[in-house]
Order: structure tokens, then C-alpha cells, then sequence
């Protein structure tokens, strides 16, 4: 599994919690906007290295941070 | 020009405040959590750090349970309203302010809740029996505030939190007035609800506040007071139903946001925190009352020696519109007088309908100024 990843939220506020907990983690991401052909949302989702899926998810999870899902772009 | 009305809003405001709202107007300037463009996701974290700062300030885990509205009065409304329903009992107080009394009372004028009253003792605090006696089988919210903004008398929170936990009520605590100034832990403290205003004591811009809700509250008891664009969810028509999305509809003002978060900055830098700001009130507090007292002739304090820097007074045989425009108008000395919002409170306090002078201290505010105040209210009196 090589190549990138995002992780979509509910919301925009989401968003940035899971960016600042991933700063906090020392995992590397980037806030970009949603793809339009993955959610129909205005805000932004969280792209990162799809190596580092597993601990993106437990991450949220250990910080109580609810995301819609993740999906390999 | 001497600035003595901190309670209806401080001023000045620390210059880290208006140089992060200057900054946000000119390098910023997106909507946040509009867009996926790089000005908006900077916009989105300014306001993203100010609702962490909040939640971290009030005690609460989840930094999505700080909604931002544009005042303490839009979170009263937000609470009160969308938690009540037809058949609901309210406890409240004597001492509260105009935007937690006519919103029960519109309520209460359809039809939909009773709301009691409590008159607390001769300083309008209550206590835990009069409280206990209070409850009724409909109970549903208990709505006080932490401090009041006429007399500064402050509500022993942590005792009628814990009876109205183990009773089954909810509380609703109007933080206007003691945030910046009293801390508050939403859950060793018993809170369900907590509305503020960022502009008093947190020294923020106007047109910012908010409602925050205690970690693992069931919102969904809660309905908002408007629905619209949230910028999520937007391929569907109904209000999405997740923290804060849910009662944040419409831009916020990100702008104020910026400048209320370095408010909270600068409390958390000052030496002790919460306890400079308290001393530094107290001692100003005392100065004042013990000062005047001596020199103006009729000087009459309806607030505690010992306070946080709010004190109501009057000078016996003058009005207080007379008392305040000369401060004013001769001294160049702000103050407030009236019924502050709180016609109640000045039943309670006796002072109704005339009201009273109101000196509200702010942490930039020095003996100095108040040498000259009571200078001031020397003359103003006459006398000896
Ligand atoms: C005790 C109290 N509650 C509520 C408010 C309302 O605050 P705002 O005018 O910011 O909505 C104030 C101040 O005006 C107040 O002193």
C-alpha cells in the first residue's frame, strides 16, 4: 500500500481537530480541500501518506475524533 | 480618561488582542471552514485554536463542544430555549441579568414553562436548602449566574451544581461576568451549560461568545436556535446534527474569534493567571470602598468589601445619572449607571427603580485612577 490517502469528516471543525492531533502525534498530513468526487462537502479533508493509515485511525479513535472514513486517492 | 465600565465591556483591550484582529482583516481575511483553499484552512485554525483554548479554559475534553455565538445573551437564548420544553419547571435567581429573565419570561408568556424565582439572602446568594426546597418533580434546568454584574455577589456554583446533578437538574451558569475572572471546571463544578461573553472579563472583541457544553452531555436535548450554512453537509437541506455544526449556522465572526483567543492568551501569561486578575481586582475593590466610604459624603456600597471588581453605589441626595454624567462630563471618569440589565437585582438589592452607580474594574486600571475618582466624587458630593 503505497500512494495517498484522506480522511473525510462530517465537517470542516473535525478537520482541523484530527490536523492538530496529528501535529500533536508527529504524523505527517496536510489540510487540503475535499475532492469533489469523494464528498460533496465545501470544507477540507486531511491527506496523508497511506502508509500511516493505521495509526491515522487509532489516533482517532484514542482522541474521540469522529471521521466519515478513509479512502485511498 | 478613566475607564471604569469593564462589566458592560472592557477597555482597553491587551494590544495582542486588536493586533491578532488587525492581522486576521489584513492577512486573512477567508471564511473559515467555507473553503478548502489555503486563506480559508488559516482561517479555519485560528478559530480551530480559540475553540481549543475555550474548552481547555471551562475544563472540557472536546474542543467541538465550544460553540461560538456572538454574545453571552445569543447563548442564553440558545440554552434556555432549545432546552425547554411545554411542562418544564425553571429554578433561577433574583440577581439575573435581562438575557437569562426574558427569555424564561417569553417562555413562561406562551405558555410553555413556570420558572421560580429564588431571592437568596440579602445579597441575593443562594444557598443549597433553598435551592433543595425549590425542585419540583418538573424540574428541568437550574439557570443562575456565576457573578453578578451589579453587585459582583458571586454563587457558591460548586454546592448547587452537585445538588442539581444528584437531583436530576440541569445548570445553566451565566459566565458574563466571571470568566477571566473566577475559574470554572465544567465538571468538578457540576456545569451542564456554560454561556459566556468574550468581551467583558476575557477581554476579546464585542461580538463574540459562546455556549459550551460539558463533555458527554447528550446535545441532542438541545435544539438549535437557528439553522443555516455550516459549510458542511451541504448536499442536504435539513441542519446537520453533530457538534458545533449543529448551532453554528452562519460565518462566525472569525475575525473577533482571533482577537478573543489572544484574550485568553493574556490571561493564561499573567503571572498567576486568574489569581493576578482576582488580586489585582480585590485590591482595587477594597481601595475604592474603604476610600470612599471615608471621603464622599452619603457614599452608600451595595457590593462586598471584598469583591472582583464590581462595585454599585450611590451618594445620597444625588441621582445617579447626575453622579455619572459629571464623572463623565467634568472628569472625563466612565461609569454606568441604572438598572444594569436587572431590575430584579435592584429589587433584591433595594435599589429599584433608581439604581445605582457602577464602577467595574479592569486589570489595567490602577489606585491612581481611583485616587482621582474618589477625588472626583468628592467634589461631585460636597460637602466637607
Ligand atoms: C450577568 C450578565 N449576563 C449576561 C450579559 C449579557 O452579555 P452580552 O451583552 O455580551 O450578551 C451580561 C452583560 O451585559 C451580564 O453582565
Amino acid at each position: 500500500m503505497s500512494g495517498e490517502s484522506v480522511i473525510l469528516f462530517h465537517s470542516s471543525n473535525y478537520a482541523m481537530w484530527a490536523a492538530d492531533a496529528l501535529k500533536k502525534a508527529k504524523i505527517g498530513h496536510k489540510l487540503v480541500p475535499v475532492p469533489r468526487e469523494l464528498s460533496s462537502d465545501c470544507g477540507y479533508c486531511v491527506r496523508f501518506d497511506t502508509l500511516s493509515a493505521g495509526q491515522v485511525s487509532a489516533l482517532m479513535e484514542k482522541e474521540n475524533i469522529e471521521f466519515d472514513r478513509i479512502e485511498q486517492i | 480618561m478613566i475607564y471604569f465600565d469593564n462589566s458592560a465591556t472592557s477597555y482597553p483591550k491587551p494590544s495582542q488582542v486588536t493586533d491578532a484582529v488587525i492581522y486576521f482583516m489584513t492577512k486573512i481575511g477567508a471564511n473559515p471552514g467555507r473553503a478548502g483553499h489555503s486563506q480559508s484552512v488559516k482561517a479555519g485554525e485560528i478559530v480551530f485554536e480559540a475553540r481549543k483554548k475555550v474548552a481547555v479554559f471551562f475544563g472540557l475534553k472536546s474542543p467541538m463542544n465550544v460553540i461560538f455565538t456572538s454574545n453571552a445573551t445569543e447563548a442564553l437564548n440558545t440554552a434556555v430555549k432549545g432546552l425547554l420544553i411545554k411542562g418544564d419547571h425553571v429554578i433561577t435567581s433574583a440577581m439575573e441579568h435581562n438575557s437569562v429573565m426574558r427569555p424564561l419570561k417569553r417562555l413562561e408568556e406562551d405558555g410553555i414553562i413556570t420558572f421560580s424565582v429564588l431571592e437568596g439572602d440579602d445579597r441575593g446568594v443562594l444557598s443549597v436548602e433553598e435551592v433543595i426546597k425549590a425542585i419540583k418533580p418538573a424540574t428541568k434546568v437550574l439557570v443562575i449566574n456565576h457573578m453578578s454584574n451589579v453587585t459582583g455577589a458571586v454563587q457558591p456554583v460548586r454546592e448547587i451544581g452537585e445538588l442539581c446533578r444528584s437531583k436530576g437538574v440541569l445548570t445553566i451558569l451565566d459566565c458574563a461576568q466571571s470568566a477571566g475572572i473566577i475559574p470554572l471546571d465544567m465538571c468538578a463544578d457540576y456545569i451542564d451549560i456554560v454561556c459566556f461573553t468574550g468581551h467583558k472579563g476575557l477581554y476579546g472583541p464585542t461580538g463574540t461568545g459562546g455556549m459550551v457544553i460539558r463533555d458527554g452531555f447528550d446535545f441532542n436535548r438541545i435544539r438549535p436556535l437557528k439553522e443555516g450554512g455550516t459549510g458542511s453537509l451541504s448536499d442536504k437541506t435539513v441542519q446537520p446534527a453533530f457538534m458545533p455544526d449543529k448551532f453554528e449556522s452562519g460565518t462566525l465572526n472569525a475575525a473577533g474569534i482571533a482577537g478573543l483567543s489572544k484574550g485568553i492568551d493574556f490571561l493564561n501569561s499573567l503571572p498567576e493567571g486568574l489569581k493576578s486578575v482576582q488580586l489585582h481586582k480585590q485590591t482595587l475593590q477594597k481601595y475604592f470602598i474603604e476610600k470612599a466610604k471615608k471621603h464622599v459624603k452619603g457614599f452608600v456600597t451595595q457590593s462586598e468589601t471584598e469583591g472582583y471588581g464590581v462595585v454599585s453605589f450611590t451618594i445620597e441626595g444625588l441621582s445617579v445619572s447626575e453622579v455619572t454624567m459629571k464623572l463623565s462630563d467634568l472628569y472625563g471618569i466612565m461609569s454606568r449607571q441604572g438598572l444594569h440589565c436587572a431590575p430584579l437585582a435592584h429589587r433584591r438589592i433595594g435599589t429599584f427603580p433608581e439604581g445605582t452607580v457602577r464602577f467595574g474594574f479592569s486589570v489595567f486600571n490602577t489606585r491612581d485612577e481611583i485616587d482621582s475618582a474618589v477625588k472626583a466624587l468628592k467634589e461631585i458630593a460636597g460637602g466637607n
